[in-house]
């Protein structure tokens, strides 16, 4: 896979974002959910969009999903300018999108339901190639799944997560957006969850990845995009912003109760 | 990243290949269904007489159409109350068609049939379109198809049909030459080992895990086995009912494309998850609508069997125990009420160990009530059976 190398080797500088979204406003009646959000996704990179609840990152991504149309604003993808009217359409233009559940039928198998919608085989199904592409794709990703043929309701939450994910790249996408993915995975599941992650941006996909645990997404992202109540509140590169400054940027001040907390426990422990 | 490494490591060892309705599939419905015979043959030895078994074949091939169609809407989580109605309004309007309306019958079948499917139609709209439940519509349907019924055969209420009419022939006269019983036996061994052969043959192509060739034998050699002493049996005394015959090769098409197809895929899928199914851009609204249309043609259909195997059809055409006896059948064969779990076998399974409790208890000249009272608590007993079972798999992480 020489072409995920080269991709990744230098996704910082040069390359121009794969999806942008510039000056986007919605609002749901009264509510203006999002107010001039702007948003650029470059390809092997992984963003965190973090905020509050209800500060707009579902409605943001459901935007690019397909699910809501913005009210205003513009999308280009690949450098031109797109709608995005449905799911289907959002789909053809290479975004996938994990939502956070109901994304499996628990009593289908692994392939059934990685291949759900877009079956192989013309009059009857091909259940062996599509057995053989799920084999392939999950040990691409190095995903631990005991058997493809079993329901998925008897596989753990981070396999399950797993398969929602493989999901997600049988339409060979090329930007991935995973909806707290890890929010009710354990320790090991999440950590699994993770590895994954990294394995798509070494893949040369664009991912956005919606996170309320700080600690994941300073383990995995590249760049953080903070909203605050709809709006734009900071981009941060990762190597280079502290735990403080994000949760600063979140709640829109530096003397918060978290922060406050923490530089009270500092001073107790010294 | 490096190629990934041969395929077969990971493999699965289980012998899981296919979509599987439970747990334990089929096996303790067969078991039951042993046990029953047993007890009705040790009671009255007649039971097990050829004459009643190819009778038994006979009274299942109606009830048993109308019950694929429930499995159907069992899939996808839902229900038709109305299946015995819809099977009486069907033979009504081909009782009357052929009578006094003196209709051709291919038309007059086609009109009965076209009647279900806009029952199935309706259903289908105002489901998907109001969202108003299934059982709640389907009731509101029983009560106004069976007035449409009594609409269509007017003030008699009852229309005898000709004897010597295709419907009444296909359903009680006509019976399968044993010879090519025989020779249908045959083929369906045939085509399963040979069908079970090549995919073990492109499995091992593709490097994955595949069945040993003994087993891919040894299903099609057994099944052979069963289905030539059946013939032979049956053969002993009329032998195997054309309508029997109709109604296994119905099931076997319905297992074929709820398993083998897209389209049965997606209602699997819908009956697991339909907010799943949606998301993954399945058309969930044409899958309920065409699931309700085929259970409609379906009942109707059953209700045309039903017709020509009593040579009539009335006022109680469709009524009675029709519509409990095809939704026990389904539960009954391993068919969840819960949907996303289930098989086209079911309506096979189901409707036999019914029709071999009411056969045995009418055998033992026991009255109606009393076998109304048993089927009833058969089909409770199948309802606590899958909730159980649902729940266990709840339990254990199985969805
Ligand atoms: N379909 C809708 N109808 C009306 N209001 C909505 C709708 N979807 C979102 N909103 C509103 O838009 C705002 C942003 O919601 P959104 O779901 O995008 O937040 P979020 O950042 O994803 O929050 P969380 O972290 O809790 O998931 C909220 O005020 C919410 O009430
Ligand atoms: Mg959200």
């Amino acid at each position: 896979m020489t072409l995920v190398t080269e991709v990744s080797g230098d996704r910082h500088q040069s390359a121009r974002p794969v999806l942008t979204m510039r000056g986007i406003n919605k609002s749901f009646g009264a509510v203006r959910a999002l107010t001039d959000v702007d948003l650029d996704i470059h390809a092997g990179e992984v963003v965190a969009l973090v905020g509050d609840n209800g500060a707009g990152k579902s409605t943001l991504v459901k935007i690019l999903a397909g699910v809501h149309a913005q009210d205003s604003g513009e999308i280009t993808f690949d450098e031109k300018r797109v709608s995005i009217p449905s799911p289907a359409a959002s789909r053809e233009l290479g975004i996938a999108t994990v939502f956070q559940e109901l994304s499996l039928c628990d009593n289908l198998d692994v392939v059934s339901n990685l291949f759900l919608g877009r079956e192989i085989g013309a009059a009857a199904l091909d259940e062996v190639e599509m057995e053989k592409r799920s084999w392939e794709l999950l040990r691409q990703l190095s995903a631990k799944i005991p058997s493809v043929r079993v329901p998925v309701a008897s596989l753990s939450g981070g396999q399950r997560q797993t398969v929602a994910i493989a999901r997600s790249l049988i339409g060979e996408p090329t930007v991935v957006i995973l909806d707290e993915p890890t929010a009710a995975l354990g320790i090991a599941q999440t950590a699994e969850v993770l590895n994954l992650v990294e394995r798509l941006r070494e893949r040369g996909l664009g991912v956005v990845l919606i996170s309320h645990n700080l600690a994941d997404v300073q383990a995995v992202a590249d760049r953080v995009v903070v909203l605050r109540l709809g709006r734009n509140n900071g981009v941060f590169t990762v190597p280079d912003v502290s735990y403080e400054e994000i949760i600063a940027a979140i709640t829109g001040a530096t003397d918060t109760a978290i922060t406050a907390r923490d530089s009270r426990r500092g001073e107790e422990s010294r | 990243m490096s190629h990934p490494p041969a395929t077969t490591e990971l493999a699965p060892r289980l012998p899981l290949f296919r979509l599987r309705s439970g747990e334990l599939g089929s096996v303790p419905v067969v078991v039951g269904l042993v046990v029953i015979w047993i007890v009705f043959e040790i009671l009255n030895p007649a039971f097990l007489s050829a004459g009643n078994l190819v009778n038994l074949a006979l009274q299942c091939a109606s009830v048993g159409t109308i019950s694929i169609g429930i499995v159907l809407v069992a899939l996808v989580g839902q229900i038709d109350l109305s299946v015995g109605s819809t099977s009486g309004l069907a033979a009504a309007i081909v009782g009357i068609g052929m009578t006094s309306g003196g209709w051709p019958l291919p038309l007059a079948i086609l009109g009965a049939l076209v009647a279900g499917a806009l029952v199935g139609l309706l259903y289908g709209f105002l489901f998907t379109r109001f969202g108003v439940p299934s059982f709640v519509i389907t009731l509101a349907g029983l009560l106004a198809i069976s007035g449409l019924q009594r609409e269509v055969l007017g003030p008699d209420g009852t229309v005898n049909l000709p004897y010597d009419s295709f419907i009444v022939q296909f359903a009680q006269v006509w019976f399968l030459p044993t010879p090519i019983a025989y020779g249908l036996a045959v083929a369906a061994a045939v085509v399963i080992a040979l069908t079970g052969w090549l995919s073990m043959r492109k499995r091992v192509a593709a490097g994955l895990s595949a069945p040993s060739p003994l087993s891919v034998i040894v299903r099609p050699l057994a099944l052979l086995v069963v289905l030539l002493v059946v013939v032979w049996y049956l053969g002993t005394d009329r032998g195997i009912g054309a309508s029997f015959l109709f109604f296994l090769a119905l099931v076997v098409a319905m297992n074929y494309v709820l398993t083998r197809t897209r389209w049965g895929r997606s209602v699997y899928a819908v009956g697991g998850s339909v907010e799943a199914a949606r998301r993954a851009g399945i058309r969930v609204g044409r899958v309920y609508v065409g699931i309700f249309v085929l259970c409609s043609v379906f009942a109707a259909l059953g209700g045309l069997l039903a017709a020509g195997r009593l040579t009539s059809a009335g006022l109680s055409s469709g009524g009675g125990d029709t519509n409990l006896n095809a939704i026990a059948a389904a539960v009954i064969g391993g068919t969840s009420l819960f949907g996303g779990r289930g098989s086209a076998f079911s309506a096979l399974l189901g409707i036999v160990v019914i029709q071999s409790i009411s056969s045995g208890l009418t055998l033992l000249s026991l009255d109606s009530s009393v076998r109304s009272i048993i089927t009833g608590a058969v089909l409770v007993l199948a309802v606590v059976l899958d909730a159980l079972s649902r729940r266990s798999r709840a339990a254990h992480g199985r969805g």
